[in-house]
């Protein structure tokens, strides 16, 4: 059992770098989560951490080794791949307890194991269909008995849900969660689907084009991302984020719109700063529809131009200042497009990023 | 008419179709291996003696130098050279065809589409067309009528075919599987034996025996680069029953079909690995 530290790594194809300098520590039995658009890196940083790729620079340690010129199968790790990459000409039974039989153990070992691990999975059943028989979800356990079987120092997981349905997904997303919970071991896991490291993850790191651009609990990083990128990314729907300058104390909007600077930012922006102005969706509601208290808030009023009923709530299209923004409306009513209502904006809740580097005010 | 009906008369009249065309296809050489247990008068009779009165060993006989006339004809030198040398160009091709097809299949290098456009190129020269200079060039490194020199022409013939083929077969095992098996403990080579080449096994099949026919059938370049019983091959072997004014029909085919047995034989072996359509159900499907 053990961590996993990454110092100053990268990763270079020729003269293309394509992982600048990473650095990061992962706790004992923590549950880490990379995520971050396709070409940001993070598929290609846990293959090194499994030995799948070489390391270009930097050093890479698992428990207190160096790692860096061991091959995937001394560094005592499991990875479940996004095709599950299961063997196809053995059966379940001989999938799981492969790992096992090469690295020497004697039938009663491998047979116990395999017999632990389908018993957790609830793969006892299967043991003697092959791959091609089984469903989607069914390969996706087996990869992940695969995984567990061997007693490894750390899962790597890459992707393991996108193949799925969406309902298998959050199906499997639950059993993945309650699978740590069961076999506490360090896990890094690899998505692109921020819903995935919002739910699974103890700490998320968000990578853009080979960089980390924040680490922090999901709450962390929901609540104070750095970036109008990790504001983005990170919050379904993706936050708004309206362009804006500092003027007389107010956001003031392109269209003329003024908001008042939120308390807690007001000696962190200079006048004539242009910034970007950012509040999710939750923190827009029409007056009496909103889900908490909050302590500062303004009231600004706007037009509906769309309304994506979900049940619980309303998703309100609108505009502010010629971008669209996007409001929620809890214990919803009939809306009609081009009704104007009043809606209560939390500045508590609001973020204001430099226009110039796309960086929170508060990172500064 | 009834639907089932319809289909079912469809169905007939493709299998009398595919039938009458398999005919066609095999009276030629079921001809040959009638021929070989059957008098020569009888081969030669006119009009032609369809159905076989009797059927007789002699032939054989004859060309291994048992019975009362011989022929003076070392078959079982011929067979063993033939054996020798189609089995050993086959095995080599097929050791060179997994090393290249993988490569190609897996690994990135610079010129690679080249180096594979070449050696498909070098598939579509006749090999007939190079006869004169590889005679000329085994006749100065001193390997003509030697198995050696054939050894080396076959296994040339063959690599192109079996790199190809087996490039294929390695091009649809996903990567992952073997890493999926460095992680679990392999090196790269036990995950290779392990996995990825149970998995191409009949591909792996099915070059070698395409290349064990290509040597064990090939006349036109054996008939150059050999001369003795130390390297002549079946199908030269045959033309031995050619003499000035007659030609000895029974002999020949007595000796075809003992060319022709093997192949087919061989064919039926591993028959089943040129079917099976290994399913990837291990990925994604």
């Amino acid at each position: 059992m053990a961590g996993i530290k990454l110092e100053n790594v990268t990763k270079a194809y020729g003269k293309l770098e394509v992982v600048h300098g990473i650095d990061l520590e992962i706790a004992h039995n923590e549950f880490v989560v990379l995520v971050g658009p396709s070409g940001c890196g993070k598929s290609t940083t846990l293959r090194m951490i499994a030995g799948l790729e070489e390391i270009t620079g930097g050093v890479v340690r698992i428990g207190d080794r160096v790692v860096n010129e061991l091959p995937p199968r001394k560094r005592n790790i499991s990875m479940v791949f996004q095709n599950y990459a299961l063997y196809p000409h053995m059966n379940v039974r001989d999938n799981l307890g492969f790992g096992l039989k090469i690295a020497g153990h004697t039938a009663a070992v491998i047979e116990e194991r395999v017999a632990e691990a389908a018993d957790i999975l609830g793969l006892s059943e299967l043991l003697d269909r092959i791959p091609a028989e089984l469903s989607g979800g069914q390969r996706q356990r087996v990869a992940m008995g695969r995984a567990i079987v061997r007693h490894p120092d750390a899962f790597l997981f890459d992707e393991p849900l996108s193949n799925l349905d969406a309902k298998l997904r959050v199906q499997m997303r639950a059993e993945i969660k309650k699978l740590h919970a069961k076999v506490a071991t360090t896990v890094v896991y690899v998505t692109h689907d921020q819903v995935e490291a919002m739910t699974l993850a103890d700490r998320i790191v968000v990578m853009k084009d080979g960089y980390i651009e924040q680490i922090g609990t999901p709450m962390d990083v929901f609540n104070h991302p750095v970036s109008t990128f990790v504001a983005s990314f990170i919050g379904s729907p993706p936050m708004n984020l309206i362009p804006a300058t500092i003027s007389d104390g107010t956001v003031r909007f392109t269209d003329g719109t003024a908001l008042p600077v939120p308390n807690r930012l007001k000696d962190l922006v200079r006048e004539g700063q242009e910034v970007v102005f950012g509040i999710r969706a939750d923190d827009i509601t029409p007056i009496g529809h909103g889900i908490h208290e909050a302590r500062e808030t303004t009231e600004i009023e706007l037009e509906v131009d769309l309304a994506e009923l979900l049940g619980s709530e309303t998703l309100i299209y609108s505009r502010l200042a010629g971008q669209e923004v996007q409001c929620k409306m809890f214990d919803p009513r009939d809306l009609t497009p081009g009704e104007r209502l009043t809606f209560r904006l939390s500045l508590d809740k609001a973020h204001i990023f430099d226009a110039a580097s796309l960086q929170s005010v508060r990172a500064h | 008419m009834s639907r089932a009906l319809k289909n079912r008369l469809r169905a007939t009249a493709l299998w009398f179709a595919t039938f009458l065309l398999m005919i066609v296809i095999s009276v030629p050489g079921l001809w040959v291996v009638l021929s070989g247990f059957r008098p020569n008068r009888e081969i030669l009779a006119k009009p032609p003696v369809w159905i076989p009165e009797k059927l007789t060993l002699n032939n054989f006989a004859k060309i291994f130098g048992f019975g009362q006339d011989q022929v003076a004809i070392p078959v079982l030198e011929y067979f063993r050279n033939s054996l020798v040398i189609a089995t050993t160009s086959t095995l080599i091709a097929l050791i060179i065809g997994m090393a290249g097809g993988y490569a190609f299949a897996r690994f990135r290098f610079r010129f690679k589409n080249t180096w594979f456009l070449g050696l498909m190129l070098f598939r579509t020269v006749p090999g007939i067309a190079l006869s004169l200079p590889v005679f000329m060039l085994w006749s100065r490194l001193g390997i003509i009528d030697t198995k050696l020199g054939l050894i080396i022409v076959y296994v040339s013939l063959n690599v192109p075919f079996t790199i190809w083929l087996i490039d294929g077969f390695f091009r649809q095992i996903p990567g992952s599987l073997s890493e999926a098996a460095q992680v679990d403990g392999c090196t790269r080579w036990q995950a290779f034996w392990r996995i990825e080449f149970p998995l191409a096994r009949s591909g792996i099949a099915a070059a070698g025996v395409f290349a064990f026919l290509t040597s064990w059938n090939e006349f036109a370049l054996a008939s150059q680069l050999t001369r003795s019983t130390d390297s002549k091959t079946l199908p030269v072997g045959l033309m031995d029953f050619t003499a000035q004014f007659t030609i000895d029909w029974a002999g020949m085919s007595a000796m075809a079909f003992i060319i022709i047995v093997p192949a087919l034989i061989l064919t039926f072996i591993v028959q089943k690995h040129l079917i099976a359509g290994l399913t990837f159900g291990g990925v994604k499907g």
